[in-house]
């Protein structure tokens, strides 16, 4: 019995897990996404290409290997590491002319563990 | 191992950068304290850590059971050493990850550690998650040591409770101080955002309180072996997973194994935990059945068996979260996330439920509970509930957020559960033996430390979920742009920017602000937040190079039993930013006409000149961050301000919950006097 309870509860965390998450993509993985659609945008930002705005930031994110990019408009708490050429992850849908709207305080830009780059080999 | 720590510090209090890690981590500017920090921010200082700790522990476990169990500990030893050697072979063999690899070149400076961790909680943080999760090597050594002598019975567990409870209050304290760093560095105001790495760390905390639960109904019952010790298998497992998890960025960054060399050993080491204990389980299974049943669904027995229901359903829900896009990677080929409102929905009712329970649980006998006993233990806390919940909701919006009233219902229930029982406990002991009620409180107490430590551990809990619960549900969170004098309210708060700071010390510029808050119309506090930037160590020295490097927060924080009132600034540099621009083509036209022909006809005078230099650029750099205050300017600062109800208990509720355990763990005089027999 208890198993079966188990059972059930497993699949359906499976399945409410499959239905609230949402795509990881790169920008170059964006081309044939759905207008409207939730994604999670994956990748760098693009050296310069930081501009504020009224409430937070516009910029462009491209692959981590440096290939396609997307503009990104972006509203909420920017984070203290957010940089040129830093990985960042979004939340957020891909608007009707190709930029992607960023939701509001989704940005997490990456490396809050691994702080340090080696510099000396 | 401690020798070797030792050298490590000494290393990197003497800027020894012919040292990797020192090279790395550190920099003759990196102030003294976080140079002896900053040992443990990298891969090789913290494999040292933990075992150098390992081997404390060991010690200590071997210490304290050297009269028990004797055909038991040579297995558990066997176990720890064979950790204790896993760690140091990887050191050694695992691939530059020896703490004392050394640089080809000894570079005149480090590169500084990180600024973002130059705060007093991560001096601590990462020390009490590695004792946290070493201490629990201790039960699970123990555990294995039983299984192969087919031993059995409770004992493993009872000699080794104490490292259990110590194991988790490191990792409690480890946690808690994570949040709160997050809470008043990361300058984005919140204490939980299960993060990969945050889950890493909750999930053996999850099931090491299950299993702190189950071995007593082991104990007193001779049930659940089979569950116990496949707990403190996971609770260890998943220690091992954490320390991997925030090493080797598999969550963190798509580049699998990439970034650290040390990943497939830990897969590997973790691998072997798994299947070995999992291979000694079923082959004792016999031997592990119940020597009874379970009586009654109203026993104290069952609801511990909810409770660890509960604690591992949330455990497999944080697991299962973490782990979702390496899952839908395997299944579906595409990388899929869930973001925290996904695991705010399924933890949530969870936890409401837990908090019932920490109620529920001591007021159930053991065995079975009567229907006279129900209504004697359940009478009074069901009545303050029922008035706790019609205060809040005819005098407060707390029914606003089901979730949130639920948990303060309960919360009152649970207090007043815990009150009752101890209020009876002393009163039985004052029938007895005299004495004021506050004496017996403390002398029934001391006298039962273990179950009067889990009582204080469980009222911590839910004054933390209460904490939780209200600013979760009921915070203000705003984003202001203001000009110097300009005003904004928030929630009853009026906050206003009186005026802008700048200043500049050896690491950084810092601008910030004067803010004034008022509430209600009376001064409640005048706050200066602040954000720093950092000089990029990493190029040629500029002026620009300050918005280059990292920028951390400084918040301001007015925080009250019941509100918080939290503000981060994010300053218009923009103007600086240009007129750096500015500044340093010229200083760089001036190093190329002059300096450098000038250190070229007399290299003797190449030191001189640079110290010249950077005090000549220096200077520049004050004259210029004079921009931002000049009143001509007025630049606009954006404000993020939280307005969060109850913060605090949070704090309150975890010091209460570590007091507690503290209180259980401590060894009593019946105990001190049976060991000296």
């Amino acid at each position: 019995m208890a198993l079966g309870v188990a059972l059930a509860l497993a699949t359906g965390l499976v399945y409410v897990s499959f239905n609230a998450s949402s795509e990881a993509r790169e920008p170059s993985e964006l081309q044939d996404a759905i207008p409207g659609k939730s994604y999670e945008l994956t990748g760098k930002v693009v050296h310069g290409s930081i501009e504020r705005t009224e409430n937070g930031v516009d910029f462009k994110v491209s692959d981590r290997d440096g290939g396609g990019s997307i503009p990104v408009s972006y509203e909420g708490v920017i984070p203290d590491p957010f940089r040129d050429g830093r990985e960042i992850v979004l939340q957020g849908s891909v608007s009707e002319t190709g930029g992607f709207m960023g939701d509001t305080d989704t940005l997490v830009t990456k490396c809050p563990s691994k702080f340090s780059e080696k510099k000396y080999q | 191992m401690l020798i070797c720590v030792v050298a490590i510090e000494y290393a990197f209090l003497t800027d020894d950068f012919s040292l990797s890690v020192v090279a790395n981590h550190s920099s003759i500017e990196t102030p003294n304290f976080y140079k002896f920090t900053a040992t443990w921010s990298s891969q090789e200082g913290s494999l040292l850590l933990w075992a150098a700790l390992l081997s404390v522990v060991a010690s200590a476990s071997l210490r304290f059971t050297r009269h028990k169990m004797r055909d038991v500990v040579p297995w558990a030893t066997a176990v720890m050493m064979g950790l204790a050697v896993f760690f140091t072979g990887l050191m050694i063999f695992g691939g530059g990850v020896n703490p004392f690899a050394l640089v080809a070149e000894v570079p005149a400076d480090g590169a500084g550690l990180n600024p973002l961790l130059q705060h007093p909680s991560m001096i601590i943080h990462p020390p009490m998650l590695y004792t946290g999760y070493v201490s629990l090597t201790v039960p699970f050594a123990f555990a294995i040591g039983a299984l192969i002598t087919r031993r059995v019975d409770a004992a493993w567990a009872k000699s080794t409770r104490g490292f259990a409870l110590i194991a988790w209050i490191f990792l409690s304290i480890g946690i808690i101080l994570g949040s709160r760093w997050s809470y008043t560095e990361l300058g984005w105001g919140g204490y939980w955002a299960w993060d990969p790495v945050e889950n890493a760390s909750v999930m053996p905390w999850l099931i090491l309180t299950a299993y702190i639960h189950s071995i007593m109904v082991q104990e007193k019952r001779g049930m659940l072996k089979v569950w116990n010790v496949s707990l403190i298998v996971t609770s260890f497992s998943l220690a091992l997973l954490g320390t991997f998890l925030v090493r080797s960025g598999v969550l963190q960054s798509i580049h699998a194994f990439g970034d650290s060399t040390v990943g497939p050993y830990f897969l590997a080491l973790i691998a072997i935990v798994i299947v070995g204990s999992a291979w000694l389980i079923i082959s004792r299974l016999p031997l592990l059945r119940s020597e009874k049943r379970i009586d009654s669904l109203a026993s104290r027995e069952s609801i511990f068996l909810v409770n660890n229901l509960l604690l591992v359903a949330l455990c497999v829900v944080v697991f299962w979260g973490t782990f979702f896009p390496l899952i839908s990677e395997l299944i579906t080929g595409t990388r899929s996330t869930l973001a925290a409102p996904w695991f705010d929905r399924y933890t949530t009712p969870l936890a409401v439920m837990l908090v019932l329970f920490t109620g529920v649980g001591p007021l159930l006998a053991w065995r079975r509970l009567s229907w006279e006993g129900a209504k004697r233990v359940f009478a009074l806390p069901l009545a303050v509930a029922a008035v706790a919940l019609a205060v809040l909701l005819v005098f407060t919006d707390a029914s606003d957020s089901f979730w949130a009233l639920a948990v303060f219902t309960l919360a009152s229930f649970t207090v007043a559960a815990l009150a009752q029982d101890t209020w009876r406990g002393a009163a039985a002991r004052r029938a007895s033996a005299g004495g004021s009620i506050a004496g017996s409180i403390a002398a029934v107490a001391v006298r039962n430390r273990r179950r009067y430590g889990g009582y204080i551990v469980h009222l911590g809990l839910v004054v933390l979920l209460v904490g939780v619960a209200a600013s979760s549900s009921f915070e203000t969170k705003v984003d202001a742009k203001l000009k110097p004098a300009e005003t904004t309210t928030v929630n009853g708060y009026d906050v206003t920017y009186v005026e802008p700071t700048v200043a500049r010390d050896d690491q950084a510029l810092i601008f910030g602000a004067v803010l004034q808050v008022d509430h209600d119309g009376q001064r409640l506090e005048t706050l200066y937040p602040t954000r720093r930037y950092h000089l990029n160590t990493g190029t040629t020295r500029s002026i620009r190079g300050y918005f280059e490097g990292e920028a951390t927060s400084e918040v301001g924080l007015k925080a009250g039993l019941f509100s918080d009132f939290w503000v981060a600034l994010e300053p218009d540099t923009g103007l600086v930013q240009k007129r750096a621009r500015v500044a340093d083509q010229r200083f760089a036209a001036y190093m190329r006409q002059k300096v450098l022909p000038a250190i070229q006809r007399d290299p003797s005078q190449a030191g001189a000149l640079t110290k010249q230099l950077i005090k000549v650029q220096d200077l520049a750099t004050d004259e210029i961050i004079q921009e931002y205050v000049d009143p001509v300017n007025a630049t606009p600062v954006t404000f993020r301000i939280i307005v969060s109800p109850m913060v605090t208990w949070i704090w309150i509720g975890a010091l209460i919950a570590i007091l507690g355990a503290a209180f259980a763990v401590w060894p009593s005089g019946g105990s001190r006097r049976k060991k000296v027999s």
